[in-house]
């Protein structure tokens, strides 16, 4: 039922590789809108920068770990993917998947020790963009990792397998925030 | 499909390209005990920029993808630093001619304390 | 760029029987662009009466301050500030866009580059599905307890981010959350069009055989994509300042309410170009049919909408002049914002010239393409006075401003809307619509048109200030009293709104099975679109066209009839 369309490639990118690259560039200037603020923000206040000192930089550099093996788990993936063997791309985005779900649970944990020890969203302005940058990455990673298990599930049956590209691009990507991320957040002057 | 020597290749590259990363992000988190501003710098954000052009170049695959790809995503990066550019002046600045901030004095002269 | 050109199988839908339709699958969730692309004709037409309801109770409220409007009642202040707010936020982004960008990209895209429907036609779908969505949730948001969002469409702290001070906290919130999801319905279809125009090229199609106003769409759909992430990003920082008590823009609490500006605007000012460049589009295509005549430097035109598109990104903080910006910012500012009006003017002259010389046939789409280009010239120059930081300091928030913008948008929303309806009518609907009829709307909506306008010019000039709902209560920020020039705009406001009682007739009798079949191609013009039926069936074409040309051969000389088609062996 995919239309004819769909199967051109007068740009010389497949369709829907073409399409993941377009959507990576809008999530770029979406995070570059906040980050950009942030960053305006943090090099002109030192008083931010003592507010980063209360981050926890031993959980969010565990967690940039966790992240970075999940982006090789999802670029082996593809590469299993690309072989044609449909269950062992499938059994690497389940790791993917979790990492993602560590990743969560790390945070979950980091959160509610920040949250107890008054470190809330409107205690300043730092932490306001601090749970704000890094939940609107998180919401990132719970998507991702939603679709990912989709990719899996389909992939399984060794269908649709051009998708484990797909999302790894994508994944990568919410990688590569979380790179920028960590520094930001994190590691204190 | 044809190329199975480059993709032996290439899959002991993403696990040393994964090492590499990891090495780095240790390097980044042991840069602010050496307590110089510069290095904190260098080691925080020289590094993040290396690790995402390590991810995007080697996992991402923009190495062989076609020219305009990366194009497209650097124009969107330069954007971010016109905006920059253009709102820098005004929001990193806690005073201008005619007008303060007067919250943003208030935290410089008593940082809160939790 | 490789420009593979695959032997693809060219035939479309032939191979496998569709069964009867029904309503629901056929009208309600298609995954046809033609049937999407009427979705959101619809709608963006539909909301653009309300916009226009709004309007007239506005400006009812202007001439006769405190009448009972009729239709509507007395216009409270905070009912002032909820339709003049709601009126610019429908007719950009549930009018103009929908329109320019979603119904004629939807619909034109893959029948112009050949292909039998957009890449991602689910995708298409859901994206209209959450612009509807947008839609409901921006109409329940003039109906919940404190009434409509009333802090103008550009929604600036703390006003916006206050309920104490907006006195419309539920509605503001809904608002942007309207807005936010209008973006991503936006930032999904967007997808869909420049992947289709990129990859789903029929054989033969090179980059410049692409037809100007696929070009125009495309590169509009990048401006989007590039522009509206900060404002993303803004929107999500407002709603929680909204809801939660975070200060991101709340000058008392550490915040800085320009943040929010500089995020706006960075958005805001591409997004004129966004709706723009779909009107000028529209306009090309037209002008070479109706001139008979081969488009004058369309690489040029190509090029220099590119650097348009660019340069429209370093323009922005023009609307923060006297924000307390930064004035050596605003000499910058001022200074791309000049430059700017180049490209556009040499636009312009790349339609006069396409014109001279040309076999002119004054239809009625012509008539909207040629009234396109004089309003917008107009409303390009009045932004020059607007652009100089200097000027700007007297003019801003005045009339002139506000004049100034509606001769760009109008021509852009309305008089761009009507000459692409007008012209793809007979593809869409299979009939031809009634000539006479037609060109007794367009000229009673352009003379009213300006008679609304240029008033509006003459009391900014005056100085006087933009939304203020009674200049009775306030004759200091009036300028000076020249009640008769508003009543004048007013009245002649209700004679445009009359008129387009007449497009509604013509629609009617013309969409009628008993008119005559308009053919596959009535206007005998080149582009694809005009060999398929009328309306093209589902797949749009049994086989699906090659290329051998570009878009605009007509008058080849050597050749019997005036037009060569782009499908058609040499």
């Amino acid at each position: 039922m995919r239309p004819i369309a769909t199967t051109r490639i007068a740009a010389g990118i497949p369709t829907g590789r073409l399409a993941v690259w377009w959507v990576v560039a809008s999530e770029i200037v979406i995070f570059g809108g906040l980050l950009v603020s942030y960053i305006m923000h943090r090099l002109a206040r030192p008083e931010f920068a003592e507010q980063a000192a209360h981050t926890n930089v031993w959980l969010g550099g565990f967690n940039t770990f966790v992240l970075l093996t999940s982006s090789l788990s999802a670029v082996l993936a593809h590469k299993a993917a690309v072989g044609g063997d449909g269950p062992k791309a499938a059994k690497l985005l389940y790791a993917t998947c979790g990492g993602a779900v560590t990743f969560l649970v790390v945070k979950a944990f980091e959160w509610t020790a920040e949250i107890t020890h008054g470190y809330t969203i409107t205690s300043s302005t730092f932490w306001s963009f601090y749970y704000t940058a890094a939940g609107l990455h998180a919401l990132h990673v719970i998507a991702g990792a939603v679709i990912m298990l989709i990719v899996a599930e389909t992939a399984k049956r060794n269908l649709e397998l051009h998708r484990v590209e797909l999302i790894g691009i994508y994944w990568h990507f919410v990688d590569i925030v979380w790179i920028f991320l960590f520094p930001l957040l994190y590691i204190a002057k | 499909m044809s190329e199975h020597a480059e993709h032996a290749e290439h899959e002991v590259s993403y696990v040393k390209v994964w090492a590499i990363l990891l090495c780095l992000l240790v390097v980044s988190i042991l840069g602010p005990f050496v307590g110089i501003k510069l290095v904190t710098l260098i080691t925080a954000f020289g590094i993040a920029i290396v690790k995402a052009y390590l991810v995007a170049k080697n996992f991402m695959h923009l190495n062989i993808e076609p020219r305009y790809a990366v194009y497209l995503l650097v124009t969107m990066l330069v954007f971010m630093l016109l905006l920059f550019a253009g709102s820098a002046p005004d929001i990193m600045k806690r005073e201008g001619r005619n007008w303060v901030k007067p919250a943003v004095h208030a935290e410089a002269q008593a940082p809160a304390h939790h | 760029m490789a420009e593979s050109i695959p032997a693809d199988a060219t035939h479309g839908h032939d191979d496998h029987h569709h069964a009867e339709q029904s309503f629901w699958s056929k009208y309600v969730f298609s995954t046809d662009h033609k049937m999407i692309a009427m979705q959101y004709m619809f709608t963006g037409m539909a909301m653009g009466l309300i916009g226009g309801f709004m309007a007239y109770v506005f400006r009812m409220q202007l001439a006769f301050p405190g009448i009972d409007v009729p239709g509507y009642g007395t216009v409270t202040p905070g009912d002032y500030n909820a339709l003049i707010t709601n009126h610019g936020a429908i007719m950009i982004f549930w009018v103009a866009m929908p329109v320019l960008i979603a119904a004629f990209g939807n619909y034109l895209i893959p029948l112009m580059v050949g292909c039998d429907d957009m890449v991602f036609p689910r995708i298409n779908r859901l994206s209209y599905q959450i612009f509807l969505l947008s839609a409901v949730v921006l109409i329940i948001s003039l109906f919940v307890p404190g009434g409509g969002f009333g802090g103008a469409w550009t929604a600036y702290p703390p006003l916006s981010a206050k309920a104490e001070y907006s006195l419309t906290g539920l509605g503001a919130s809904f608002w942007l959350v309207a807005v936010a999801l209008e973006f991503v319905a936006f930032l999904l279809g967007g997808i869909n069009f420049v992947t289709t125009a990129m990859n789903s090229r029929a054989p033969g199609m090179k980059i410049f055989d692409i037809p100007i106003v696929v070009w125009t769409i495309v590169v509009a759909s990048i401006l989007f994509m590039a522009s509206v992430g900060p404002l993303i990003a803004g929107a999500v920082m407002l709603f929680m300042d909204q809801n939660i008590g975070t200060a991101f823009f709340d000058p008392d609490k550490g915040g800085d309410p320009i943040l929010w500006q500089h995020l706006f605007w960075f958005f805001g000012h591409p997004e004129v170009y966004v709706v723009l460049l779909p009107a000028m589009g529209i306009t090309a295509d037209i002008m070479c049919v109706f001139a008979r005549k081969k488009m004058f430097a369309y690489k040029t035109f190509v090029y220099t909408m590119f650097g348009t598109g660019v340069l429209s990104f370093t323009v922005w903080a023009h609307h923060q002049f006297v924000a307390g910006i930064d004035p050596r910012m605003a000499n910058i500012f001022t200074v791309t914002t000049l430059l700017i009006s180049i490209p556009i003017a040499e636009m312009c002259f790349i339609y006069i010239a396409t014109l001279y010389g040309g076999s002119i046939r004054l239809t009625t789409p012509m008539l909207w393409a040629l009234a396109f280009v004089a309003e917008f010239l107009i409303g390009g120059v009045t932004g020059i006075f607007l652009g100089a930081s200097g000027a700007d300091i007297y003019f801003h928030d005045t009339y002139f401003v506000l004049a100034h913008f509606h001769y760009t948008f109008f021509p852009i929303a309305i008089i761009g809307t009507f000459a692409g309806f007008t012209y793809w009518f007979p593809k869409m609907f299979g009939k031809m619509m009634n000539e006479t009829l037609g060109k007794i709307h367009f000229w009673g909506t352009i003379i009213p048109f300006n008679c609304i306008f240029i008033p509006l010019f003459i009391l900014g000039g005056a100085g006087q200030h933009r939304r203020i709902y009674n200049f009775q209560h306030y004759p200091e920020l009036a300028g000076a009293d020249m009640q008769d020039l508003r009543i004048f705009a007013t009245t002649s406001l209700l004679v445009m709104l009359a008129f387009q009682l007449v497009f509604f007739y013509n629609c009617f009798i013309s969409w009628n099975k008993k008119q005559k079949d308009a053919g596959k191609n009535p206007w005998n013009a080149n582009t694809l679109e005009w060999t398929a039926e009328s309306p093209p069936p589902h797949g749009n074409w049994p086989e699906l066209p090659t290329v051998y040309r570009g878009p605009y051969e007509y008058s080849v000389p050597g050749r019997e009839e005036d037009y060569f088609p782009q499908n058609v062996p040499s």
